[in-house]
């Protein structure tokens, strides 16, 4: 079964699916350890992870627990900085359409790098379906199993920042949106979303700066079916 | 973080996830839609790399952090393959705040 799963997938998905979901495991365990040190049940610290399901939002509300924040300050917080995955749906949401549990797995899978890992197959259906599932699988597996580790490590885990982790995931990101990149009107758009992302970044509460990004598109709007049958092309 | 707040988050995120696939199942996607939202998230991704890359909780992220980036970008535009890239980025910046660099 094992060498059936690996044909099917590939021996390079496989890989960079090893490597991402250790990653995400030190992240994992780097949540498990902090929300650990501030307090939180184990099991609370499991339900946060396994029915939020969203790192970038988990850490920000900690954060803001930390500081002091009331219940509506980290439900806002936390929300605002996933509104993010509307776009991610919007462009992926059909490779799991299909039955009512792919739906609902399907959708609860919906992150930054499981999008990127699609989107990077281009216009291959059948792969980018495979590399959705694959990605999510291992995010998933190696995210519960991280802050299980963090959990019973608690405060024996030192500072994430020590390791470089946080330069470990927009690193992958970018690798894996670098080939949609030499599309040229796609790095226009792209270029300009950043800079206006960045530019917005000091007035907007975290997570609205990179939906901002979206009026880069403008810069680079696809004006005919024939510019769009071109673009599509792989 | 009661009960309840995990709650609300964990439903309101869903909802949110849920949101893109059901506003795409409404209406037959061109060709000419479906470049727009595939590079609508490439966009989103890009500055969210941009972002999380120089900002830190609304300040300047400091060099060791953008630096490990880059060096994880480049090795990626060269071909190198992903777990590479991946702990490329992560040694850089770990060994930038080794040596003391922010």
């Amino acid at each position: 079964m094992f060498a059936r799963l690996t044909r099917l997938v590939g021996r390079d998905l496989l890989r960079d699916t090893l490597a991402y979901s250790a990653g995400i495991a030190v992240a994992g365990a780097s949540f498990g350890a902090l929300a650990t040190a501030q307090g939180l049940e184990w099991w609370t610290t499991m339900a946060v992870s396994v029915l939020v399901y969203a790192g970038t939002a988990q850490f920000a509300a900690l954060g803001v627990a930390a500081s002091g924040g009331g219940p509506a300050a980290i439900i806002a917080t936390g929300l605002i900085l996933n509104l993010r995955h509307i776009p991610y749906g919007l462009s992926v949401g059909h490779l799991y359409w299909d039955r009512w549990w792919t739906r609902i797995l399907g959708t609860h899978n919906l992150l930054d790098t499981t999008t990127a890992f699609a989107l990077a197959e281009g216009d291959d259906l059948r792969r980018a379906k495979i590399a959705y599932w694959t990605t999510g699988a291992g995010n998933a597996v190696a995210w519960v199993v991280g802050n299980a580790a963090g959990i019973l490590a608690g405060s024996r885990i030192g500072d994430p920042a020590v390791l470089g982790v946080d330069a470990a995931l927009p690193a992958l990101i970018l690798a894996l949106v670098l080939p949609a990149l030499r599309d040229r009107s796609t790095l226009l758009a792209a270029v300009a979303g950043a800079g206006i992302a960045l530019a917005a970044s000091p007035f907007l509460p975290a997570g609205l700066p990179v939906l901002a990004a979206l009026a880069g598109l403008l810069f680079a709007w696809p004006r005919r079916e024939s510019e769009a049958r071109e673009g599509a092309a792989p | 973080m009661n009960v309840l707040v995990i709650a609300v988050l964990a439903v309101g995120t869903f909802l949110i996830r849920l949101a893109g696939p059901l506003l795409r199942g409404r209406v037959e996607v061109s060709d000419r839609a479906d470049l727009l939202l595939k590079r609508g998230a490439t966009v989103v991704l890009v500055a969210l790399v941009a972002t999380s890359a120089l900002i830190v909780e609304g300040a300047w992220a400091g060099w060791a952090l953008p630096a490990g980036v880059v060096v994880g970008g480049v090795l990626a535009w060269r071909k190198a393959p992903l777990a590479l890239v991946v702990v490329a980025a992560a040694a850089t910046t770990a060994g930038l705040r080794l040596l003391g660099v922010a």
